[in-house]
């Protein structure tokens, strides 16, 4: 019905250049979303449409983020250091640490004294990385990640840190990237959000997740992240009463559109026209979303593959599942949170109990959209927040210690969608405190995970009271190194 | 389907809604006619500001080839880089290196440079031609004038003078006004505009026709007497003032500042002179011997976010708190956004980094601390405190409804005995200071008088000086916004440079300099507007007005704007009789989709589970629901209220999917519509007696013919299907808390209540037009 009126718009306005640049239905609404007067005739109009998105051919269509909200030390994960272990004890020698800002936490501490990994690492694949033995799965399929050992970033607390990441600002209220990517690329599915939220919690201690992560900002609210629930309605107000059929909502829906046609008769605002047409889509999603969020019917071989936890909703297994479902069927950007990691004590025991939540999901992820063809297509990331330090934080001991925050150098994965696989990027020193090599700031990544999606990070702006914003700031590089 | 041939009639229209919804467009620059003067700040400047300034404006440090755009001296001066040259020469185009440089077909010299992703337009390299042609006259920017009041034109239209203002605009663009509403409708209007509820039906009769001693005046005085007034004023003002119930960061636990949320109310309520409002919220606590009340004032200083994050660095974030009284000072009350000048010179407006950290000096001196400990010592208010007692409530303080005997603690304002030194932040950070300044403001809105105290007390004075150019234009702004929809000023926050200009410059200036005449009168201003012809006018929307003005921005017709989501609250609540209609008090929480707290908490603080309250705590006004900062509200948020991270002074209108399953399935609305069906049914015999009072109450006015016979089959329709399936007739009345009698429990009420929930979704119910 939709596509219907959309092509009769078109008979009425730019049939001529929307043909030519042969834009889906999705994208005539980015289109008017972009350039304010895309339907006014105006020349300027029709040249900005001419330079509007993707502004290159994508890699990517779609993105999966792993986020593993809290911090996961890079020193358990990807990036080892035996140095830390043969020097378990000692100070952190000051030229290393270089004035380095501690937080609250560790500052007043005497002493700052190495540990290494409890953990054995291996190496693993053509690549020959190394990753630690707390992720069996990962591990398995190595040469497909993209593996990040040089990220650093600004902020020294999880807020600020986390909403560095995800909007490019630590002050809040700014578009999150899934924000931006909904509204430069739009929706592939009409009867999905372009930008779908999925939380779950560890174990381990917990930093909480905020909304306003997943806030559009100053964008149009449509680009929103909607945040899927893992209680009986997946989408806030989906499902309807007790008592109401389908049958009797089509009743009223119908009811609702000869009203508001009255009242349009009266008014003739087009709003009301509007209006009627939210109340068909919610309808529609009504029926989308519980098909999707409905993992009873999958086969025995996924289930086996995502673990069984996948079958028990609001787990990160399940929410592994749920993404890629999600994904596969146009959505535009899932962003998953998994709290716990935040390791200032007791390190090695949290740490198995958030690997075993993610390890085998995360590989299974990878696995599932190789088999369908879609992980060239979809960007997976898997990554914190900031890393850890290298020093203990509070007692130690070989097989009990914690790490305190620390900015200047962590590691995260990304895998599929246009990035070069088998790859580790970037290098600490011995003590893995500074990068040596190849550094990427967050907002590099940022640029870089745009440019994937065929946008110049540097031209999807958006102006608000007076100044042009965009995810980056003023700052970041595409890190071409890393794309394949 | 019956209305898919309108759907389709319609695509276009749509489609310039689609923009208008999501896109920010100011309005399009005058066009000039032949002969006719160029105006520098409403053609130039804001071509220069948007394409030039980022280079060659106040910015010192950022500045190309050490040209300066935006001040006659700097346009004029000789270039340094090209000597005998010149970037601007009065009357002559050839000479002036301006315009070479932007009709160039050379990539190298063309300006913008390419890389900027900055372009002109011909029409822009046009007029800039022509300015130069014209003698290349610069102006003062026009919102850092004196407001002066303007001569009124004669027009005759209207009943005072806002209307002869628009008027003249209307005329101009060969638009006709349109025909007064009906009374109902302005009765409808003018109730959510001054008290944010739907009008009873006792007050639809009264003023019905406005017959006799019942004349519309009554109607505004009686409005704007109700205490519903300060509860749909207060809105506006803690979305400015970011005013939540929880610390925000990480843990999140609550905080009791609603005090404060009351004390608005209540100044609202007694129409505390707009120059008061603001020095008592700026400075209370400096004033010669404050009251309680004042004191209460200055936690509009207080309600920003404040982290409990064990470990933070403490300097790091008092910095930030200044920073965000700052900013919210410059955003909400002056209507700059400031912040740029936080890191470097501002790019567009006359303010640096230096006059940024002096006015941030203001701020800077109070006690309180960085950090007070992690979550797990919170309390519910941080130092400086103000303790109100049992005698503060019977007394001065009598507005806060406190609900028991304990003591209330408020974060508010305190200065330091011996004063901090303030220092310039370079690039913002908290660990990098430089140079040492003063309190002070930026000069090019308006020099900080000698006379003033070089505090908060003194910046309130200069705030509220008569020659200030900015607070009463930027306030009658966020009024006019409130009533039309959109500022005069589109941009409320932003009256710099880069802001959007005035639809109507000369009736900004009337209202603001009318405004200052009055005392600041706040009521009085509302009082104005809604009596204005412009405001009565009939929304319809005719074809003329689409060609011409589809974004109203002229304002031949009355706008119809959907409402904030408190009042949607409020109008389902007030319309089923459930509305309790107690003022203030403590924060509730209402019935919230389970698990939206849960999935996203630390675990830590006493908010990592939602508890939601029962009784009359369920049926409150929206404007009390507790707000928990990284967990706001969900149906505020699926309406676009702010999410009080940070002062926010417009909000925008969608119109989205999510809305519609709100309105369809929260059970606050499904249980307000069995309630009002069970009571109509109860009250009377005929279900076509029931359906007329129901409309009457949600939608304020009387039924159509039409609207009756489809009201009247789909509640037959309905009937039917509940006498043949009794059980969902039982189903879909058991909503809600609120009790039913079993002998209520009949397929008519449930039929009735599906009427009803089709009414509280109909357009025009939660439309204001």
């Amino acid at each position: 019905m939709d596509k219907e009126f959309l092509e009769q718009g078109l008979n009425h306005n730019r049939r001529k250049f929307l043909s030519r640049l042969s834009l889906g239905v999705g994208s005539v609404a980015l289109g008017s979303l972009l350039i304010p007067d895309l339907f006014s005739g105006k020349k300027e109009a029709e040249e900005s449409l001419m330079r509007a998105l993707p502004h290159f051919a994508p890699k990517a269509k779609r993105i999966i983020y792993l986020f593993q909200n809290g911090a996961p030390s890079q020193l358990e994960t990807f990036d080892y250091k035996p140095q830390l272990i043969k020097s378990f004890g000692q100070e952190l020698p000051e030229s290393i640490r270089m004035g380095q800002r501690l937080t609250g936490m560790t500052a007043g501490q005497d002493s700052f004294p190495l540990v290494g990994s409890y953990f054995d690492f291996n190496q693993y694949g053509e690549s020959r990385a190394w990753i630690s033995s707390l992720f069996p799965h990962i591990s398995s399929v190595v040469d497909d990640l993209c593996i990040i050992k040089s990220m650093h970033t600004e902020a020294i607390n999880h807020d600020p840190a986390l909403t560095f990441f995800q909007t490019g600002a630590q002050v809040g209220n700014r578009p999150s990237m899934g924000s931006w990517l909904s509204y430069g690329l739009g929706s592939e599915n009409e009867n999905l959000p372009a930008f779908c939220v999925l939380l779950s919690r560890g174990k381990g201690n917990g930093q909480g997740v905020y909304s306003k992560l997943w806030s559009s900002g100053f964008l149009d609210a449509r680009h929103q992240g909607v945040q899927f629930s893992s209680s009986e309605d997946p989408v806030l107000y989906l499902s309807d009463a007790e008592g109401v059929d389908k049958n009797q909502r089509r009743r009223m829906l119908d009811q609702l559109a000869a009203m508001n046609e009255l009242s349009y008769q009266e008014f003739n605002d087009p709003q009301i026209t509007t209006k009627v047409q939210q109340y068909e889509m919610a309808f529609r999603m009504q029926t989308a979303v519980p098909e999707i969020t409905d993992v009873s019917k999958e086969p025995d071989a996924v289930v086996k593959l995502y673990g069984p936890d996948c079958l028990v909703p609001g787990t990160y297994a399940a929410n592994c599942l749920l993404a890629r479902k999600l994904s596969e069927n146009g959505v535009r950007f899932v962003q998953l949170y998994h709290q716990g990691w935040d390791t200032h004590d007791n390190l090695p025991n949290q740490m198995i109990g958030q690997a075993k939540d993610v390890d085998q999901a995360s590989a299974a992820l990878i696995t599932d959209l190789k088999q369908r063809g879609l992980l060239d297509e979809t960007l997976v990331i898997w990554g914190g927040e900031f890393g850890r330090t290298n020093y203990c934080q509070g007692k130690i001991a070989p097989e009990n210690y914690g790490r305190d925050h620390h900015p200047r150098a962590f590691s995260i994965f990304m895998a599929g969608g246009g990035v070069k696989s088998g790859m580790v990027y970037g290098e600490t020193d011995d003590f893995g405190y500074n990068i040596q090599e190849n550094p990427v700031h967050v907002h590099d990544f940022q640029a870089t995970v745009m440019h994937l999606m065929g946008i110049d990070h540097e031209k999807l702006i958006y102006k608000h009271l007076g100044r042009r914003y965009r995810l980056t700031y003023v700052h970041g590089k595409v890190v071409s190194d890393l794309i394949a | 389907m019956t209305y898919s041939s309108l759907i389709r009639g319609l695509i276009w229209i749509l489609s310039v809604v689609s923009i208008w919804s999501c896109s920010e467009k100011s309005a399009t620059p005058p066009k000039l006619l032949d002969g006719e003067q160029l105006s520098y700040n409403f053609h130039i400047r804001p071509i220069l500001s948007d394409k030039c300034f980022a280079c060659h404006g106040p910015d010192a440090n950022k500045r190309e080839a050490n040209l300066r755009l935006d001040t006659e001296e700097g346009a004029f001066a000789a270039l340094k880089e090209s000597p005998g040259k010149f970037a601007l020469v009065a009357g002559k185009p050839l000479n002036s290196e301006v315009y070479h440089r932007i009709t160039s077909a050379d990539p190298s010299l063309i300006m913008p440079p390419p890389e900027s992703n900055l372009s002109l337009t011909e029409t822009e390299v046009q007029l800039i031609t022509r300015w130069i042609e014209q003698g290349a006259k610069y102006e003062p920017h026009w919102a850092f004038t004196r407001v002066e009041k303007p001569k009124v034109p004669s027009i005759d239209w209207g009943t005072n003078e806002i209307d002869r203002f628009v008027a003249a605009k209307i005329k101009s663009k060969g638009l006709e006004p349109n025909p007064e509403a009906s009374s109902f409708e302005l009765i409808k209007r003018a109730s959510l505009d001054l008290t944010g509820l739907p009008p009873s039906l006792e007050l639809l009769e009264k003023y019905a026709g406005f017959k006799g001693a019942n004349t519309y005046d009554k109607l505004l005085d009686q409005l704007l007497n109700s205490p519903a007034y300060g509860e749909k004023m207060a809105i506006l003002w803690l979305d400015i003032s970011r005013y939540s119930d929880s610390y925000g960061y990480q843990d999140d636990n609550i905080r009791s500042q609603w005090p404060y949320r009351d004390w608005v109310i209540h100044a609202f309520n007694k129409n505390l002179p707009y120059d008061q409002f603001l020095t008592w919220q700026l400075a209370g606590d400096l004033l010669p011997n404050p009251t309680k009340e004042q004191i209460l004032a200055t936690a509009f200083n207080r309600n920003h976010k404040y982290t409990e994050e064990g470990g933070i660095i403490e300097e790091e974030y008092r910095v930030e708190y200044v920073l965000d009284k700052t900013n919210t000072f410059s955003k909400g009350i002056l209507g700059i956004t400031m912040e740029c000048a936080q890191c470097h010179d501002h790019k567009y407006d006359p303010v640096s980094q230096k006059e940024y950290y002096q006015l941030y000096a203001f701020f800077n001196n109070s006690q309180e601390k960085g950090f007070e400990g992690d979550v797990s010592v919170s309390k519910p208010a941080k130092t400086p405190i103000l303790w109100v007692e049992q005698d503060d409530l019977e007394g001065v303080l009598s507005f806060i409804n406190h609900p028991d005997t304990s003591k209330l603690s408020i974060s508010v304002m305190g200065e330091l005995e011996e004063k901090r030194t303030t220092y310039i932040l370079n690039r913002g950070a908290y660990d990098a200071p430089t140079l040492p300044v003063e309190a002070s403001t930026p000069t090019s809105i308006l020099s900080f008088s000698p006379s003033f105290e070089k505090n908060r007390l003194g910046l309130a004075k200069w705030t509220t000086h008569r020659d200030n150019p900015l607070t009463a234009r930027v306030f009658v702004n966020l009024i006019w916004q409130e009533i039309f929809g959109r500022g005069i000023v589109k941009s409320a926050g932003d009256f710099g440079m880069q802001g959007d200009l005035p639809t109507h410059p000369e009736l900004l200036n009337w209202l603001a300099a009318d405004f200052m005449e009055h005392d600041w009168n706040m009521k009085g201003l509302l009082k104005t507007i809604l009596l204005s012809a412009t405001y009565r006018q009939s929304a319809s929307i005719s074809s003329t007005h689409l060609e011409i003005d589809p974004d109203n921005f002229y304002l031949a017709r009355a706008p119809r704007l959907r409402l904030p989501a408190e009042n949607i609250q409020d109008l389902v609540l007030a319309s089923s009789g459930l509305l309790v209609g107690e003022i203030g008090g403590p924060s509730v929480k209402p019935y919230q989709p389970s698990g939206l707290w849960e999935a996203a908490t630390s675990g830590r603080g006493v908010l990592a589970n939602y508890q939601q309250d029962t009784g009359n705590k369920l049926y409150r006004r929206g404007i009390y629901n507790f707000i928990k900062l990284t967990v706001p509200p969900p149906k505020a948020i699926i309406f676009d209220s702010s999410n009080r991270d940070r002062c926010e002074i417009t909000r925008n209108r969608t119109n989205t999917p999510l809305q519609a399953l709100a309105m369809m399935n929260d059970p606050m609305v499904l249980e307000a519509a069995r309630v009002l069906a069970t009571r109509l049914g109860e009250k009377f015999k005929q279900s076509d007696q029931a359906i007329n009072e129901a409309f009457k109450r949600i939608v304020c006015r009387e039924l159509k013919t039409e609207e009756k016979e489809l009201l009247q089959n789909y509640y037959e329709t309905e009937l039917k299907h509940f006498q043949t399936n009794p059980k969902d007739a039982a189903a879909i009345l058991d909503v809600g808390e609120y009790p039913i009698h079993p002998r209520a429990i009949t397929p008519q009420n449930a039929a009735l209540m599906q009427v009803i929930v089709s009414l509280y979704n109909l357009e025009e119910t939660i439309t204001k037009s």
